[in-house]
C-alpha cells in the first residue's frame, strides 16, 4: 500500500542533508527569549537579531505592550468569533478606521493574518473569466490566492513593466476583468516595484491594480504607507494589502480601498469568513504601534540609514548583496555548499539571519536574508559586518583576493 | 501562421536542447516535471519563454493539467486556435 508520507521523502532527505552539513536544522531555529527588538537569546547565547522583519523594533514597544495588557483586562483574550458572525468588537472597527483614514481611503478590512489578507483579496476579487497578472516572483499568499480564485492567472517577469503591458495587451478583446497584482518589496530579494511604471501600464490598459505593501509599509514614503506613496501614484491604487507583522510588530493583515464595494468583499470572502478574528489585545497593540510610527517618523530615517550602512558594509567585504538599498538585503551565495556552512557559522558567531532556499528563491540559488531595523546601532551594524566578513571567508562566499 | 502541435512540440523541444541540463533524447511524449527534472517554478519560468516565442499566454490552472511536452504543445495550439 502506498504510504501517505512518501511524497515527503524528498523534503526528508533534503533536510537530512542540511542537517549534516551544517550540524543544525535552519527551520527550527527557537528564539528562547527577546532581549530587546534587536538581540534576542538563541542556543543559550545572546545574538544579534538581523531576520525578524521587525523593521521598525516596534514589536517591544512599550506603548504596545502596555495597550494589549490594558485590553486584555477590559475585554478578555480572544473573540471566539468570526468577523461576520461575533467576532467584531468595537475595537476591530476602530482600527479598520483608522487604518483607512492614515491610508487617507474610503475603508478597510482587517484579516487575522497577512496571508490572509492576501488570500482573501485576490480569490475574491477576481471571478471565472476575469484574470489575474501576477508578477513571477509573487508571494506564497499571492499565488495561493490565485489557485484559490477561479480565474485565469497570468505571470509577468519579475518587476518587468513592460513584459506586463505586453501580456495585458494579448488579453485585449477577452471579455472579463483584470487585475493586476504586485509587491512594493519583494520579502526574498529586497527589490522594489517599479510602481510608477506598473502604475501607467494599469491606466494605458484599464486594469486594476492591488499592490502589498507587506515589506514597505512603514518603510517607504513619506508617512511610511508604501512605495506607491514614494512614487507618487496612489491614486492609481485600486487596493492595498498589507500586514501588522512586520513594522507593527503584531499580527495581522488588511486591505484598504476606496471601493465601496469593499463592504461586499467582506460577504465573499472566505478567508475573512471563516476564520477567527484577532484577539483585543492584538489590535489594541496595533493600534498603539500605529500611533508609534505616526509619531515618529524618524524611525524611518533611521531605518533606511541602517539599510544603507548595512549594503555598502556588505558590497566593500566583497558579498553579491542587492542591488537595491531597502531594509531586506538579500546575499547570494552561488551553492548549497556555501551558504550552508556560512549561515551556520554566523549563528555561532552570533547574527541570526534567514536561509532561504530554492525553490522559495529566484534563480534557484541560495539567499542569506538580512532584514534591517531602526533600532539597530551603527555599532551593532558594523558588528554584524564584521561576523559576515569572518564566515564568509571561512565558507568560501568571500575570495581572500576580493578583500 | 498557422502551428500544430507537431511544430509546437518541435520548438519547445529545441527550446529545451538549449539547456545543456536536459536530456538529449528527448520527445513530445517526455514528462516535464519527472523526466526532465523541473520543479513547478521551472516549468512556469519555461513556459513564460515558450509564451513569448509564440505570442501567446498559457493561464497557470491550464497548467496543472500538462504532464508531458506534447500535452503543452496541445493546450497552445488551443489557446492560439481559441484566440
Amino acid at each position: 500500500m502506498t504510504s501517505l508520507f512518501s511524497k515527503f521523502d524528498g523534503t526528508a532527505s533534503a533536510l537530512g542533508a542540511l542537517v549534516q552539513a551544517g550540524g543544525r536544522n535552519p527551520f527550527a531555529v527557537v528564539i528562547e527569549k527577546p532581549i530587546s527588538s534587536t538581540v534576542g537569546v538563541i542556543e543559550g547565547r545572546e545574538t544579534l537579531l538581523f531576520g525578524t522583519n521587525n523593521y521598525l523594533g516596534l514589536s517591544q514597544s512599550e506603548r504596545a505592550i502596555k495597550a494589549a495588557q490594558d485590553a486584555v483586562g477590559k475585554y478578555g483574550v480572544g473573540t471566539t468569533g468570526s468577523r461576520i458572525a461575533n467576532g467584531t468588537q468595537s475595537l476591530h472597527r476602530q482600527l479598520e478606521q483608522r487604518i483607512a483614514a492614515y491610508f487617507g481611503r474610503r475603508d478597510a478590512m482587517v484579516f487575522s493574518t497577512g496571508y490572509q489578507a492576501n488570500l482573501g483579496m485576490i480569490s475574491t476579487l477576481v471571478g471565472k473569466d476575469d484574470y489575474l497578472i501576477l508578477d513571477a516572483d509573487s508571494h506564497a499568499s499571492i499565488y495561493d490566492g490565485s489557485r484559490l480564485s477561479p480565474a485565469q492567472v497570468i505571470r509577468f517577469r519579475h518587476n518587468d513593466a513592460e513584459d506586463l503591458h505586453k501580456r495585458l495587451k494579448r488579453l485585449d478583446g477577452t471579455p472579463g476583468a483584470k487585475l493586476i497584482v504586485v509587491e512594493g518589496i519583494y520579502s526574498m530579494t529586497g527589490n522594489v516595484a517599479p510602481i510608477a511604471e506598473m502604475a501607467a501600464v494599469k491606466r494605458e490598459t484599464g486594469a486594476y491594480l492591488l499592490v502589498d505593501e507587506a515589506h514597505s509599509f512603514g518603510v517607504m514614503g513619506e508617512k511610511g504607507l508604501g512605495v506607491a506613496e514614494e512614487a507618487g501614484v496612489e491614486a492609481d491604487v485600486d487596493f492595498v494589502v498589507g500586514t501588522f507583522s512586520k513594522s507593527l510588530g503584531t499580527v495581522g493583515g488588511y486591505c484598504v480601498s476606496d471601493h465601496p464595494e469593499l463592504e461586499m468583499v467582506r460577504l465573499n470572502c472566505r478567508p475573512y469568513m471563516f476564520t477567527a478574528s484577532l484577539p483585543p489585545e492584538v489590535i489594541a497593540a496595533t493600534m498603539a504601534a500605529l500611533e508609534d510610527m505616526q509619531e515618529h517618523p524618524e524611525l524611518r530615517t533611521h531605518l533606511m540609514a541602517n539599510a544603507a550602512h548595512l549594503h555598502a558594509g556588505f558590497h566593500r567585504i566583497g558579498l553579491n548583496a542587492s542591488r537595491q538599498v531597502s531594509p531586506v538585503i538579500a546575499v547570494t551565495l552561488e551553492s548549497l555548499e556555501q551558504a550552508i556552512p556560512m549561515w551556520n557559522r554566523l549563528l555561532d558567531l552570533g547574527v541570526y539571519v534567514n536561509l532561504s532556499l530554492p525553490p522559495a528563491t529566484p534563480d534557484h540559488r541560495p539567499l542569506l536574508r538580512c532584514s534591517v531595523m531602526a533600532t539597530h546601532t551603527p555599532a551593532q551594524i558594523d558588528q554584524a559586518i564584521e561576523i559576515f566578513r569572518q564566515a564568509g571567508l571561512e565558507s568560501g562566499a568571500i575570495a581572500e583576493s576580493a578583500l | 501562421m498557422s502551428e500544430t502541435v507537431e511544430s509546437v512540440s518541435a520548438l519547445i523541444i529545441q527550446k529545451l536542447l538549449a539547456n545543456p541540463k536536459v536530456p538529449r533524447d528527448i520527445d513530445g511524449n517526455c514528462k516535464i516535471m519527472e523526466d526532465l527534472a523541473f520543479d513547478s517554478l521551472a516549468v512556469m519560468n519555461f513556459v513564460m519563454e515558450v509564451e513569448d516565442t509564440l505570442d501567446v499566454s498559457v493561464p497557470l490552472d491550464k497548467l496543472a493539467d500538462i504532464r508531458t511536452i506534447n500535452d503543452l504543445a496541445t493546450c497552445i495550439v488551443d489557446l492560439k486556435n481559441k484566440g
